[in-house]
């Protein structure tokens, strides 16, 4: 199952490793990142495959917000398909 | 790979802009039921909703977490209650209402719909039986919905039940005085009912529906309010377009869910219905949408105008989104659960006679608008005559729920809270409509329903 991973904030040295060693630790694999500063927001999109997660998807997203507060940023985990279904015909 | 631009678009439909899963409402018939024993059909009927609604809840909180949109309500619609309770020979439904109370409550949905009767051309004693038990039905129980669908295009207008329906209205309020007249904000009475509609008061599950369906109910006049302030002063065409994009989108969500959540629960999935429902929280209101596309409040010359373009470009967008559209999809005006309305009717710039004019154009009709608890049960049916013949003549659903709040006047307000919101009681004509409701009988099917 491909899930897309947002994380927006203030920039900050360290985002992206901590982010994708959380990932990694957990075996999801990250597929593709964007990473781009809008308007001095710190905005990452990671298309990622959860297809070797062990815990529950509801635990992944608990870490991931966690993870997101100690950094300061917002953390989303979204399946891909809400984002298919409203942009592609 | 979606692009971040896109993505960014719809967490902040999401986070900012309130667009969210009204309800996901599952249609259960209960057709199977009957039994002469009221006992035993009561017994089944808790049993069925109890099985296939079992996992409801669950499943909608699993699609909640997947795609971080936030379903607000999970409901349960049922055969109306006036053909599955006929065989049994109970004086009167009360006892059905509660059943459904309680299953309702079991499987944890907030409102379960159906407590309900088709009477457009004729009411049999068991639609009449269950006329009757409205009022108290609604008083002793929470959760349960309940609507009378008095007219149709094909039919014409049942006017003795109109007649009844009046009095019907106005003892439901004053059974709860106590708070609000609330019981008479969970009566709906139509013309031409939708069998699939998901939203309550009015939802009920058809004849032709099948045996369990899902259809969901999207909102989200923020989206479409967010979208419409980047083309400020710009042509009505491009207006139209871009609510018809924001419709698209918001249609494709609901489609997501809705075929997931039949998936999961081994139902049909049934129908989207995108209708912009608002609600009393800020940045959700279909009247401030009004007022971006330029009345200065709504109410004003030109709302119904702006509501017309509205309704259709929400409807085109939506249409090409989804595989089955339907219940009433369109926008609700429902004055107590929009923050923007309720302040054009404090300013005086919103009359009920300007709403009635509205409810040619959009989906529904009157709906959640507080009265005068001293109005005449002949008023109300009158009203209902009013809303009945513009649904009728136009070929569109039409509907009454209106709540004459006992002990209340215009210049006061009546509050309740939660969804329902607040509103301020709106003034009805001084002139009487006696006469007219005294005739009965029917007015008879107009031409265009001889389609043929």
């Amino acid at each position: 199952m491909k899930a897309i991973i947002t994380v927006i904030g203030v920039d900050q040295m360290g985002i992206i490793a901590e982010v994708s060693t959380l990932l990694a630790k957990n075996k999801v694999n990250i597929l593709d990142i964007n990473q781009t500063i809008l308007d001095e927001y710190f905005t990452m999109t990671m298309l990622v495959d959860l297809e070797k997660l062990e815990i529950s998807l509801e635990k992944l997203k608990e870490k991931l917000n966690e993870k997101g507060e100690e950094l300061g940023v917002s953390v989303k985990l979204q399946h891909e398909d809400i984002f298919r279904s409203m942009h592609r015909i | 790979m979606i692009n971040t631009y896109e993505i960014m678009e719809t967490i902040r439909m999401l986070e900012e802009e309130k667009l969210d899963i009204r309800t996901v409402t599952m249609g259960i018939s209960l057709s199977d039921c009957a039994d002469s024993d009221g006992e035993k059909a009561r017994e089944k009927i808790y049993n069925k909703i109890t099985e296939y609604a079992g996992e409801l809840v669950k499943t909608a909180e699993e699609i909640e977490l997947k795609y971080d949109i936030p379903i607000i309500n999970k409901r349960i619609s049922v055969t109306p209650i006036a053909q599955v309770a006929a065989a049994s020979n109970d004086p009167d439904y009360i006892e059905f209402a509660r059943t459904l109370d309680k299953a309702a409550k079991e499987v944890g949905v907030d409102f379960i719909g159906g407590f309900s009767a088709l009477v457009h051309k004729g009411m049999t004693a068991a639609d009449k039986k269950l006329i009757a038990s409205i009022p108290e039905a609604l008083a002793q129980t929470e959760r349960v919905c309940s609507s009378v669908n008095i007219g149709t295009t094909r039919a014409g207008l049942n006017m003795d039940a109109v007649a009844k329906m009046g009095k019907i209205v106005k003892k439901s309020a004053e059974l709860t005085a106590d708070n609000g007249g609330v019981a008479a904000s969970k009566l709906v009475v139509f013309a031409n009912a939708p069998e699939d509609n998901p939203f309550m008061a009015g939802a009920f599950h058809g004849a032709g529906e099948g045996e369990c369906m899902i259809n969901v109910g999207i909102s989200g006049p923020g989206t479409v309010k967010a979208a419409l302030e980047k083309v400020e002063g710009e042509s009505f065409d491009l207006v139209a377009e871009t609510i018809k994009k924001t419709a698209f989108k918001i249609t494709r969500m609901g489609q997501l869910v809705a075929k997931e959540a039949s998936e999961k629960l081994g139902a049909t999935s049934g129908i989207v219905d995108l209708s912009l429902a608002p609600t009393p929280a800020v940045g959700d209101s279909v009247a401030r949408i009004l007022e971006e596309i330029g009345v200065e409040v709504a109410g004003a010359h030109g709302t119904t105008a702006a509501l017309a373009l509205l309704n259709d470009a929400v409807k085109k967008g939506g249409v090409m989104a989804s595989s089955h559209v339907g219940g009433l999809s369109g926008a609700f005006i429902p004055v107590s659960e929009d923050s923007g309305m309720i302040e054009a009717v404090e300013k005086g710039a919103l009359s009920l006679e300007k709403l009635e004019a509205m409810t040619a154009v959009c989906s529904v009709g009157l709906d959640m608008i507080a009265l005068p608890g001293r109005t005449e049960p002949e008023t109300i049916s009158a009203i209902i005559a009013d809303e009945a013949a513009i649904g009728m003549v136009n070929n569109k659903t039409t509907a009454v729920r209106v709540i004459p709040v006992p002990g209340k006047d215009v210049g006061d307000e009546v509050v309740y809270g939660g969804l329902f919101g607040k509103a301020p009681i709106m003034k009805v004509s001084d002139y009487s409509s006696s006469d007219f409701i005294a005739r009965g009988g029917r007015i008879p099917a107009p031409l265009q329903s001889l389609k043929n």
